[in-house]
């Protein structure tokens, strides 16, 4: 178990490496490169953007360049936003809770909706209701985020005004019950794709299951058909979901993304759009980094959890 | 889907009767037919379409702005300056449609390109490349699409190489695992025995025999292309008006969303309808080309 944990965790520093390369090089394609929000300011010289450059020592090699920026990064000083000075670390801090707590219920969702399918769909496969499923389920994928949330807005907050259309809570109502309210068509939207993609693997995952001998051997037994399902097949099947879980954190974050801007719903992604529109660089990269440090902390994490709960993985 | 990462069986072996077989199992897929019906009605739509249609995608029509979709001379409705809906979403498709198609075609090059020297050479050098491509997917797609597409001047030629720049990873990988297991096989080491050149092998011998997995994958990389051009369009970094796209319309559309929401409806069923149409061939194409069906 150990060594297990000590590979995957080498293997992980030495993408986060790998993944600090790719952030300076993108910080470097900006136009003007780090200077370019100084271009920008009126009556800025030549001599004077020069100055700013040494300053900020854009004038020394860039592998030096890039150890300074990687041992800022490494000790949390991610940089200051433009717009109001504040560190960009502390402002992603103040956006994560809302993109988190979008992000866990409609996960939540999913799982629960989405194992439900994928397990049905497994047992009565090639059934009318499988068929509708996979169907379902590659429609769902295919659908723009953005406009199944504009649908939803002007479906169930315009034409029936039931949920809010935008914003975490009313100002002077931070109930729980308001924040509930809020989160409905934002999470309902977030859900759409995930629970396509993990009916699917949820219905591999019980298909792989069902063939193996273990499962004919708890038929042969004689026990009965509904505790064959669901204390010898879903319990192995929804082993591997928790990699799956792992693996589907990017696409998560990236829908996150798009509902919280549609939903002008306050987390890291609307932060980092705003930012976008402001030219704020620092704190675009600085959510860009984050999510990708996000991305890797969470398959870690899948994959040890993988370990702990399934003690056949550690010696592979 | 699961099946998507899969690496298929080669086909080298594949006789012409079998190769017929895959052919009659694609047009026997009901979906993967639905697929290639949606698509052609989408291309020839838009690119043979405004030949055809009354309406010009660029006549301001002040007396019929706004106009309801069924209910007056422009079929699917006019937007707040009179144009005809119908017409734009025709040119939109064009961009959309090429942009998918072009950024699909980049995409799978590169892909393939690190791919095949990953999965070829192996070792350190391999080792590498594909480490670089696991840390290319720890980006979220559109995070590190917006980046780029705000660092550089947007116009249909360099959104779709930053859209191509963000989605080869997958293409890679498959062919990365298929270049490792078919330079094992018999054929490939007998063509290194006779001092075939690197090339050669590569180009020549095992490239043909692993056609079908990328076929797969770049199929449905279109349907990704069209879904994030619409995604960063929409988001204001993409395609930029007046130039239309399915996405940039959205995004126009969003402000009338009570008063008009027919111009959100019909744009958004463009870009569902295409990029279904794409994941139906996708899977279509997976089914008939996977050998193992061969009974």
């Amino acid at each position: 178990m150990m060594r297990y944990l000590g590979s995957r965790l080498l293997q992980s520093i030495l993408l986060l490496w790998i993944v600090s390369l790719i952030g300076f090089f993108v910080l470097y394609l900006a136009p003007g490169g780090p200077l370019a929000q100084f271009a920008l300011t009126p009556g800025m010289t030549q001599e004077q953007l020069a100055r700013i450059a040494h300053q900020m020592g854009l004038d020394r090699p860039l592998p030096v360049q890039y150890w300074e920026w990687l041992s800022r990064l490494l000790i949390g000083d991610w940089g200051q936003s433009y717009r109001d000075s504040q560190p960009v670390l502390a402002i992603i801090g103040s956006h994560l809770f809302a993109t988190l707590l979008l992000m866990g219920a409609s996960t939540l969702l999913a799982m629960i909706i989405g194992t439900w399918i994928g397990v049905l769909g497994a047992i009565r496969r090639y059934s009318i209701f499988d068929y509708l499923a996979t169907i379902g389920a590659m429609i769902g994928l295919s659908i723009p985020t953005f406009w199944f949330g504009l649908i939803a807005i002007y479906l169930f907050s315009v034409k029936l005004p039931w949920f809010p259309a935008g914003n975490m809570y009313t100002v002077g109502d931070a109930s729980f019950l308001d924040y509930a309210h809020h989160l409905v068509l934002p999470c309902l939207v977030l859900t759409l794709v995930t629970v396509a993609i993990w009916s699917r693997y949820m219905r591999s995952a019980m298909l792989d299951v069902q063939g193996q001998d273990f499962i004919r051997t708890a038929r042969a037994k004689g026990l009965p058909e509904h505790v064959v399902l669901r204390k010898h097949a879903m319990r192995n099947a929804i082993l591997p979901m928790i990699t799956v879980a792992g693996l589907q954190i990017p696409t998560i974050l990236s829908g996150a993304l798009v509902a919280e801007t549609v939903f002008t719903w306050p987390g890291m992604g609307r932060l980092f759009l705003d930012s976008l529109n402001y030219r704020d660089y620092p704190v675009v990269m600085g959510v860009l980094m984050f999510s990708a440090v996000f991305v890797l902390l969470g398959n870690l994490l899948a994959d040890v959890l993988y370990a702990v709960a399934d003690p056949r993985i550690r010696l592979t | 889907m699961s099946e998507a990462t899969l690496p298929a069986q080669p086909i080298e072996d594949i006789a012409p009767a079998a190769r017929f077989r895959a052919v009659r199992r694609f047009v026997r897929h009901r979906l993967a037919m639905v697929g290639v019906v949606m698509i052609l009605v989408l291309v020839l739509g838009s690119f043979l379409g405004p030949h055809l249609y009354p309406f010009d995608d660029l006549r301001i029509d002040m007396r019929n702005r706004f106009q309801v979709p069924f209910m007056g001379p422009h079929w699917l409705g006019a937007d707040p300056l009179g144009r005809d809906l119908m017409a734009r979403l025709m040119t939109a498709g064009q961009v959309s449609l090429a942009v998918g198609f072009a950024a699909m075609i980049l995409s799978t090059l590169v892909g393939t390109a690190i791919g095949a020297v990953a999965g070829f050479y192996g070792r350190a050098l391999g080792g590498a490349l594909m480490r670089f491509v696991d840390a290319m997917l720890c980006f979220p797609n559109i995070f590190l699409l917006l980046t780029l597409a705000a660092f550089i001047q947007p116009g249909v030629w360099t959104i779709t190489a930053i859209i191509a720049f963000t989605s080869w990873m997958e293409v890679a990988r498959v062919v990365e695992g298929q270049f490792k297991t078919l330079r094992e096989r018999d054929f490939a080491i007998a063509a290194m025995m006779i001092g075939s050149s690197d090339a050669r092998i590569i180009f020549a011998e095992i490239l043909p025999n692993a056609v079908a997995p990328i076929v797969v994958a770049a199929t449905l990389n279109v349907a990704r292309a069209i879904l994030l051009e619409s995604y960063v369009s929409f988001l204001g970094y993409g395609i930029q008006p007046p130039l239309p796209s399915w996405g940039n319309m959205l995004n126009s559309a969003q402000q009338y969303l009570t008063s008009a929401p027919w111009l959100a409806i019909f744009p958004g069923l463009a870009i569902t309808a295409a990029v279904t149409g794409f994941n139906f061939i996708g899977d279509g194409l997976r089914d008939a080309l996977d050998p193992r069906l061969d009974a």
